[in-house]
């Protein structure tokens, strides 16, 4: 049995050679990590914008939108300028009645209602079924640019007699989202002028 | 002599002898890129932490062995995470949870207890090579069978390697077997991978000397 003094310096001058190891590390990678952060949510963001020029600087323009819309947390909104002119608005909205768990979901939408772009930032929903909600695997969302409330006329998915068409085997996914969109566009329609108009609150 | 270190690639397979590290074998397998990914990563953070622990294997305490292996795998797997997000962002989001998970592959701490511990820097350095590697390529394997028999594809998601946004890879077949990418397929997957070795290893014993 060694003596406990000895046992405690290994232990705590191996411990220190790792913190070290991992603080150094951390150092050097941090910045390059928030870039690569940054870089992918403004690719994601995007996205849902649709065609045309617009201002950039999404990420500065955000606020957090605490009631309303789907989702158990507060909601982040993008505003999309273009010369300082409020050209749409992008949520980042959860949609909580996924078939395996929430659906992190990004939605466009245009200063005159129509909905520019719908994304999904992140699911856990089945392979081969329900992943056809991502543009890699399947057309669907893109589906879901141009409507706006009335264009289609019923937001439930044919399954419930509405005129979405849901993904095969997978209308719990596909009516999640039908439902997160048109919530979102309900509280787009009922919000519209404080949501287009600067500045955000801090 | 080196034969000794090919062990890990074959005769002495982390996953399909040993049965160690399942769990991400398991849960990652779903392509071949993901396969590979983390199979780059086992391979490292196994190599890395053999030679760590042979060069500290003379100030190692008996009674305090364990915490010192899971000290030096525990910062080891950290730093390759925070690598990985920082070079290849796309596949660091497409393992997700199973990079730090890689601390639990219990292949991980049995070279460093079984080997690392006793052997000098040189020989660790190409066991952990050699087991690492085995197990890497059987991720890939498991990978790329999975994702086409799954669902058709090949390399989907291999530009997520190179930092880029993934792709949907080449659709060699109409479609798949979907089950095969479900956790029950990952068990079939494995279990023939694992009888396919022993016909193998059986065919050369029956024709060998």
């Amino acid at each position: 049995m060694s003596p406990v003094w000895r046992t405690t310096l290994t232990l705590a001058g191996v411990a220190a050679v790792c913190a070290t190891l991992v603080a150094g590390t951390f150092t050097l990678t941090a910045p390059r990590i928030e870039r690569n952060q940054r870089a992918f949510l403004e690719a994601q963001l995007s996205s849902v914008i649709g065609p045309g020029r617009h201002d950039g600087g999404l990420l500065e323009r955000v606020r957090y939108i605490a009631e309303g819309l789907p989702g158990t947390e507060p909601a982040a909104m993008y505003r999309v300028t273009r010369d300082g002119h409020t050209v749409a608005c992008l949520f980042a909205v959860t949609a909580m009645d996924g078939y395996a768990g929430p659906i992190r979901l990004l939605i466009g939408i245009r200063r005159d209602g129509t909905v520019s772009g719908v994304r999904v930032l992140e699911h856990r929903e089945t392979p081969g079924l329900g992943d056809k909600i991502e543009p890699a695997r399947s057309d669907w969302i893109l589906g879901f640019a141009g409507t706006y409330l009335g264009q289609p006329a019923r937001w439930r998915i044919r399954a419930d007699g509405g005129d979405f068409d849901q993904i095969t085997g997978a209308s719990v996914t596909s009516r999640a989202l039908v439902n997160a969109v048109s919530q979102t566009l309900i509280y787009f329609a009922a919000h519209r002028h404080a949501l287009l108009a600067a500045p955000e609150s801090p | 002599m080196t034969h000794r270190y090919a062990a890990g690639l074959w005769a002495d397979n982390p996953g399909l002898v040993q049965l160690l590290g399942l769990c991400p074998l398991l849960a990652v397998t779903t392509s071949f890129a993901n396969g590979v990914g983390l199979g780059i990563a086992t391979l490292f953070v196994l190599m890395t932490s053999n030679v760590l622990v042979s060069a500290a294997r003379r100030l190692l305490i008996r009674e305090i062995r364990i915490p010192i292996y899971l000290l030096i795998i525990a910062s080891l797997v950290t730093c390759v995470d925070l690598l990985f997000a920082a070079f290849a962002p796309a596949l660091d989001r497409s393992l997700g949870i199973f990079i730090p998970l890689i601390v639990t592959n219990c292949a991980i701490v049995a070279r460093a207890e079984h080997f690392a511990s006793r052997n000098g820097v040189l020989p660790s350095l190409l066991d952990g090579l050699g087991m690492g590697g085995g197990f890497a390529l059987l991720l890939a394997g498991l990978g790329a069978f999975r994702e086409l028999a799954g669902q058709g594809t090949v390399f989907a998601g291999m530009s997520a390697l190179a930092g880029q946004q993934p792709g949907p890879g080449l659709a060699l077949l109409p479609g798949g077997w979907l089950l095969l990418l479900l956790p029950p397929g990952a068990f079939m997957s494995l279990a023939l991978a694992i009888a396919l070795k022993n016909l193998l290893d059986a065919r050369r014993a029956a024709s060998g000397p």
